[in-house]
Protein backbone atom coordinates (compact mmCIF):
# COMPACT_ATOMS: atom_id res chain seq x y z
CA UNK A 1 0.00 0.00 0.00
CA UNK A 2 1.38 3.49 -0.26
CA UNK A 3 0.08 7.28 0.66
CA UNK A 4 -1.04 9.24 -2.99
CA UNK A 5 -2.68 12.15 -4.44
CA UNK A 6 -5.75 12.32 -6.53
CA UNK A 7 -4.46 14.40 -9.56
CA UNK A 8 -6.67 13.14 -12.26
CA UNK A 9 -9.87 11.12 -13.84
CA UNK A 10 -10.08 8.85 -16.20
CA UNK A 11 -13.01 8.44 -18.36
CA UNK A 12 -13.28 5.17 -20.77
CA UNK A 13 -16.53 3.66 -22.64
CA UNK A 14 -15.23 0.79 -23.63
CA UNK A 15 -13.57 -1.44 -21.21
CA UNK A 16 -13.51 -4.74 -19.20
CA UNK A 17 -16.68 -5.28 -17.47
CA UNK A 18 -15.22 -5.48 -14.11
CA UNK A 19 -14.32 -1.78 -14.76
CA UNK A 20 -18.40 -1.27 -15.43
CA UNK A 21 -20.08 1.50 -13.42
CA UNK A 22 -16.26 1.80 -11.22
CA UNK A 23 -14.91 5.46 -10.83
CA UNK A 24 -11.15 5.77 -12.31
CA UNK A 25 -9.11 8.22 -10.42
CA UNK A 26 -5.25 8.94 -11.47
CA UNK A 27 -3.33 9.05 -8.30
CA UNK A 28 0.54 10.07 -8.06
CA UNK A 29 2.22 8.15 -5.99
CA UNK A 30 4.04 10.29 -2.70
CA UNK A 31 7.16 10.29 -0.75
CA UNK A 32 7.80 10.91 3.15
CA UNK A 33 7.85 14.57 2.60
CA UNK A 34 4.59 14.18 0.62
CA UNK A 35 6.18 15.02 -2.83
CA UNK A 36 5.18 13.01 -5.54
CA UNK A 37 7.90 10.26 -6.63
CA UNK A 38 7.13 10.51 -10.39
CA UNK A 39 5.15 6.85 -10.13
CA UNK A 40 1.15 6.79 -10.40
CA UNK A 41 -1.63 4.70 -10.78
CA UNK A 42 -4.62 4.51 -12.36
CA UNK A 43 -6.75 3.22 -9.69
CA UNK A 44 -10.49 2.37 -8.69
CA UNK A 45 -12.31 4.29 -5.98
CA UNK A 46 -14.22 2.82 -3.66
CA UNK A 47 -14.31 5.55 -0.62
CA UNK A 48 -15.66 8.66 -3.22
CA UNK A 49 -12.67 10.49 -3.53
CA UNK A 50 -12.41 13.22 -5.45
CA UNK A 51 -9.15 15.36 -6.72
CA UNK A 52 -6.53 16.62 -4.73
CA UNK A 53 -7.54 13.83 -1.92
CA UNK A 54 -4.78 12.74 0.12
CA UNK A 55 -5.40 8.64 -0.09
CA UNK A 56 -4.40 5.30 0.88
CA UNK A 57 -3.73 3.20 -2.23
CA UNK A 58 -3.97 -1.05 -2.55
CA UNK A 59 -1.96 -2.29 -5.34
CA UNK A 60 -2.11 -5.92 -5.07
CA UNK A 61 -5.06 -7.95 -7.16
CA UNK A 62 -5.94 -10.30 -4.30
CA UNK A 63 -6.96 -7.41 -1.82
CA UNK A 64 -8.18 -5.66 -4.77
CA UNK A 65 -10.90 -8.41 -5.93
CA UNK A 66 -11.80 -9.14 -2.44
CA UNK A 67 -12.77 -5.72 -1.83
CA UNK A 68 -14.82 -5.62 -5.34
CA UNK A 69 -16.44 -9.01 -4.12
CA UNK A 70 -15.49 -10.89 -7.18
CA UNK A 71 -13.28 -13.86 -7.84
CA UNK A 72 -12.33 -12.91 -11.29
CA UNK A 73 -11.13 -9.36 -12.29
CA UNK A 74 -8.25 -7.65 -13.84
CA UNK A 75 -7.85 -5.09 -11.65
CA UNK A 76 -5.14 -3.81 -8.99
CA UNK A 77 -5.23 -0.49 -8.01
CA UNK A 78 -8.06 0.70 -5.73
CA UNK A 79 -8.11 3.82 -3.53
CA UNK A 80 -9.34 2.29 0.05
CA UNK A 81 -9.02 5.45 2.51
CA UNK A 82 -8.59 8.99 2.09
CA UNK A 83 -5.69 9.99 4.97
CA UNK A 84 -6.28 12.21 7.09
CA UNK A 85 -2.86 12.92 9.19
CA UNK A 86 0.35 11.10 8.70
CA UNK A 87 2.88 10.94 11.36
CA UNK A 88 6.77 10.19 11.27
CA UNK A 89 8.27 9.78 14.41
CA UNK A 90 7.74 13.45 16.17
CA UNK A 91 7.09 15.04 12.58
CA UNK A 92 3.25 15.53 11.39
CA UNK A 93 2.25 15.69 7.64
CA UNK A 94 -1.24 17.41 8.32
CA UNK B 1 -2.69 0.53 -13.88
CA UNK B 2 -0.93 2.82 -16.56
CA UNK B 3 -1.43 4.72 -19.57
CA UNK B 4 -0.32 3.64 -22.39
CA UNK B 5 -0.25 3.98 -26.51
CA UNK B 6 -0.59 1.24 -29.20
CA UNK B 7 2.00 1.41 -31.02
CA UNK B 8 2.33 -1.75 -33.07
CA UNK B 9 1.16 -5.43 -33.40
CA UNK B 10 2.83 -8.64 -32.97
CA UNK B 11 0.98 -11.93 -34.89
CA UNK B 12 2.51 -14.95 -33.37
CA UNK B 13 1.05 -18.79 -35.32
CA UNK B 14 2.78 -21.11 -32.80
CA UNK B 15 1.59 -20.21 -29.37
CA UNK B 16 0.74 -21.70 -25.63
CA UNK B 17 -2.24 -23.46 -25.50
CA UNK B 18 -4.81 -21.11 -24.17
CA UNK B 19 -3.22 -17.70 -26.36
CA UNK B 20 -5.05 -18.58 -29.86
CA UNK B 21 -7.65 -15.83 -30.76
CA UNK B 22 -5.86 -13.44 -28.56
CA UNK B 23 -4.77 -10.16 -30.07
CA UNK B 24 -1.25 -9.25 -29.18
CA UNK B 25 -0.51 -5.72 -29.55
CA UNK B 26 3.09 -3.38 -28.13
CA UNK B 27 2.11 -0.53 -26.26
CA UNK B 28 4.16 2.10 -25.12
CA UNK B 29 3.40 2.39 -21.23
CA UNK B 30 2.73 6.41 -20.44
CA UNK B 31 3.08 9.13 -17.60
CA UNK B 32 0.34 10.38 -16.80
CA UNK B 33 0.72 13.20 -19.14
CA UNK B 34 0.99 10.85 -21.94
CA UNK B 35 4.35 11.44 -22.64
CA UNK B 36 6.52 7.82 -22.93
CA UNK B 37 7.72 5.95 -19.93
CA UNK B 38 9.87 3.33 -19.92
CA UNK B 39 10.08 0.37 -22.38
CA UNK B 40 7.02 -0.61 -24.90
CA UNK B 41 5.46 -3.80 -23.91
CA UNK B 42 3.60 -6.53 -25.57
CA UNK B 43 0.11 -6.69 -24.24
CA UNK B 44 -2.76 -8.62 -25.00
CA UNK B 45 -6.19 -6.80 -25.55
CA UNK B 46 -8.67 -7.84 -23.65
CA UNK B 47 -10.88 -5.39 -25.08
CA UNK B 48 -10.61 -6.45 -28.82
CA UNK B 49 -11.25 -3.30 -30.00
CA UNK B 50 -7.96 -1.40 -29.32
CA UNK B 51 -6.43 -0.29 -32.48
CA UNK B 52 -3.22 2.02 -33.58
CA UNK B 53 -2.67 4.95 -31.71
CA UNK B 54 -4.90 4.50 -29.17
CA UNK B 55 -5.11 5.84 -25.74
CA UNK B 56 -6.05 2.67 -23.55
CA UNK B 57 -5.24 1.52 -19.73
CA UNK B 58 -3.35 -1.79 -18.98
CA UNK B 59 -2.97 -3.62 -16.52
CA UNK B 60 0.08 -5.84 -15.39
CA UNK B 61 1.43 -9.32 -13.50
CA UNK B 62 -1.21 -11.63 -12.38
CA UNK B 63 -4.31 -9.48 -13.01
CA UNK B 64 -3.38 -9.17 -16.76
CA UNK B 65 -4.31 -12.87 -17.65
CA UNK B 66 -7.95 -12.54 -15.29
CA UNK B 67 -8.87 -10.10 -18.47
CA UNK B 68 -8.82 -12.83 -20.60
CA UNK B 69 -11.65 -15.40 -21.34
CA UNK B 70 -9.32 -18.05 -20.12
CA UNK B 71 -7.57 -16.71 -17.13
CA UNK B 72 -5.28 -19.26 -16.33
CA UNK B 73 -2.61 -18.38 -19.32
CA UNK B 74 0.71 -17.26 -19.25
CA UNK B 75 0.64 -13.39 -19.96
CA UNK B 76 1.02 -10.31 -17.81
CA UNK B 77 0.43 -7.02 -19.23
CA UNK B 78 -3.07 -6.50 -20.84
CA UNK B 79 -5.46 -3.65 -22.61
CA UNK B 80 -7.96 -3.70 -20.36
CA UNK B 81 -9.69 0.03 -21.70
CA UNK B 82 -9.91 2.26 -24.36
CA UNK B 83 -9.37 5.74 -23.01
CA UNK B 84 -11.72 8.24 -23.94
CA UNK B 85 -10.68 11.70 -21.90
CA UNK B 86 -7.99 11.76 -19.16
CA UNK B 87 -7.74 14.51 -17.41
CA UNK B 88 -4.81 15.24 -14.84
CA UNK B 89 -4.40 18.67 -12.98
CA UNK B 90 -1.03 20.75 -12.58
Amino acid sequence: MYVGRVSGTVVATIKHEAFHGRKLLIVDQLDTAGQPTGAYDICVDVVQAGVGDRVLVLDEGNGARQILKRNVAPIRAVIVGIVDEINIGNWVIG
Amino acid sequence: MQLARVIGTVVATTKYEGLQGIKFLIVQPLSKQQQPQGEPVVAADATAQAGPDELVFIVGSREAAQALPNTFVPVDQAIVGIVDEADVIE
